[in-house]
């Protein structure tokens, strides 16, 4: 078992990785890919089931993107755990790379589904998740989704639909760090009260840390025993998570480290 | 001439195959009783999904139940399948090449009494610019049958345009090839390229031009993508103007896609007949339309001898 100490270490390395591959790809989201870090983490070294030597096992646990943009962090985590050689992370978003601008399931192992335009992932996810119903099987199926991506109409159809259909081996994950493109979600167009939002859907809401290991997957431990319904938690997270000078940035959505900035980013990461 | 609708062959189709295949799962949004997928969810109510009114969420779930190894059918008129839910069919079912049948009822001018809102003109074009996407107008019952049969058969992603009413059966016991464009009356004098309810009525304008010495093909394109340009391209060989007849648009329709294919390998004129870029709007029935876009029998052998008089 990964302690949590291991966990912290292995956050602030896929940070500074996704910084490196931000930089030298020219452009991305480095923003939302630091906020989304420690979920992901926690995900694929403490939660899923899952085989990186055998992406399509059939028994796996299945993730899903849905704020595609976060795929710099995904391309990392999943780098990190061996579905592909680390060395690849070096031509994110060049032409012809198995690591596009945004997930592309058919370039990239271990992910499951194409995303980057918003709003998909938690009905794709719903969807999968009715089928291993059907065939009676046991994995679950986690959904990570943006604040800012709540806004579309779609998020809230999958909603209504996931719980309908009892479907609690489903995972919604908010990447609640309070900013979008256009600046605070609160200000563009207010999303709270977004916990009371999922209840009204019928969903169990559990609201926690999105920083802190711990207590992220006792929230995803409590969600996998929750019956009878799927289970949204939102985690509160900082945008640029990690790096004082990006933490809270809304510039730093879709514009990567300057050589300079990434030089200090990774020094505040990493140490000396 | 026996006649029956589209939509029923394909309920009828669904409940038959989903016998046998445990696989297939049925998705709709709030219309069963007209998609007719009805026949399946009453059949194998595990298997089928109504997600209410929300057309996006209706393609995402097929395409989720596809990935989690399922063979995914999703219904709703043709215009809200292709129109509401666009993004879903492009980024997700058609970029991962899922497992996912669009069939569509409603297609054409069969909700003309609905009016302008419903009445599918465009959906052909929305879909044929898709990749991976392939693009089905069966002729009748039987071809759709033969057609749903051959999507199945090859997997990945499929739009099949139905519609409501009844309609001759054309086509007995024959076999449909996807991607093979059916010669369904030989002729030297002009080709008539036609989908659907359109084949029939350009049937009928044949017999009407043999009157008057105009000896016309008639050619059934009911897989309008992959199109079967070697058909099509033997055909204005032979006969040197081609007239194309759709229920649908004129632009980025049957029409669009002959005339693109034609002037890349063999120009000839091509006119094509169809739906001008306008609305429609409501009429209590679809004939009216016919009438109002040159699409009865006897317009459409009007149409053609002219054509015929610029055979190159």
């Amino acid at each position: 078992m990964t302690t949590d100490e291991e966990l912290r270490r292995l956050s602030r390395k896929v940070r500074a990785e996704v910084l490196r591959a931000t930089t030298e790809a020219g452009s991305g989201h480095p923003g939302g890919s630091l906020s989304a870090t420690d979920i992901l983490v926690t995900l694929y070294w403490r939660v899923l089931r899952h085989d990186p030597k055998n992406p399509r096992w059939p028994e796996r646990d299945r993730f899903i993107l849905s704020k595609g943009h976060a795929a710099p962090a995904l391309y990392t985590v999943l780098a990190e755990r061996g579905y592909f050689p680390k060395e690849r992370l070096r031509h994110l978003r060049e032409h012809g790379s198995m690591l596009q601008g945004h997930p592309d399931a058919t370039r990239t192992p271990g992910v499951e589904v194409s995303s980057g335009s918003l709003g998909n992932g938690l009905s794709v996810a719903s969807g999968i998740a009715s089928a291993l119903k059907l065939d009676g099987k046991e994995s679950r199926v986690y959904c990570l989704l943006g604040d800012g991506e709540c806004d579309e109409g779609l998020v809230w159809e999958a909603a209504m639909f996931a719980a309908h259909r009892r479907l609690d081996n489903l995972t919604a994950i908010i990447d609640r760090n309070g900013l979008q493109i256009d600046g605070p979600t609160e200000k563009v167009v207010s999303l709270e009260p977004l916990a009371d939002k999922w209840r009204a859907f019928n969903w169990n809401v559990i609201c926690v840390s999105g920083h802190d290991h711990a207590k992220l997957l006792s929230a995803l431990e409590e969600a996998k025993k929750t019956k009878g319904r799927p289970t949204a938690v939102i985690a509160d997270t900082v945008k640029g998570k990690g790096v004082s000078f990006m933490e809270g940035v809304v510039g730093f959505h879709g514009k990567p480290c300057t050589p300079t900035e990434l030089e200090a980013a990774c020094k505040e990461l990493e140490g000396d | 001439m026996s006649v029956k609708a589209t939509r029923d062959a394909y309920g009828e189709w669904l409940v038959e195959a989903g016998k046998t295949n445990k696989d297939i799962v049925v998705v709709d949004a709030d219309l069963a009783e007209s998609t007719k997928t009805i026949l399946f969810g009453k059949a194998y109510p595990d298997r089928f999904f109504d997600v209410g009114a929300a057309e996006q969420n209706l393609i995402d779930v097929a395409a989720g139940l596809a990935i989690g190894g399922k063979r995914a059918f999703a219904s709703s008129f043709a215009y809200f399948l292709t129109g509401r839910a666009w993004d879903q069919i492009r980024n997700i079912v058609a970029h991962d090449n899922l497992n996912v049948c669009l069939v569509a009822s409603h297609g054409g001018f069969s909700a003309a009494a609905d009016g302008a809102s419903h009445l599918a003109l465009q959906d052909v074009a929305l879909m044929r610019v898709i990749p991976n996407m392939r693009v089905v107008v069966p002729v009748d019952a039987e071809e759709t049958r033969n057609a749903l049969d051959a999507a199945m058969a090859a997997g990945g992603p499929f739009y099949m345009r139905l519609r409501r009413d009844k309609e001759p059966i054309l086509q007995k016991g024959y076999r449909f090839k996807l991607g093979r464009a059916e010669t369904m009356r030989d002729g030297s004098d002009i080709t008539i390229a036609a989908f659907g309810p359109m084949v029939d009525a350009s049937l009928k304008a044949a017999a009407i031009l043999g009157e008057r010495k105009i000896d016309a093909r008639v050619i059934n394109v009911h897989t309008v993508k992959p199109l079967d340009a070697e058909t099509l391209v033997s055909a204005a060989k032979a006969t040197g103007s081609v007239l194309t007849v759709e229920d649908h648009s004129v632009l980025g329709g049957l029409g669009g896609a002959v005339a693109e294919a034609l002037s890349e390998t063999y120009p000839v004129p091509v006119k094509r007949l169809g739906v001008p870029d306008v609305y429609g709007g409501s009429s209590r029935n679809s004939e009216s339309f016919l009438k109002e876009f040159g699409l009865t029998p006897d317009q459409i052998a009007a149409t053609a001898e002219q054509a015929a008089k610029r055979r190159r």
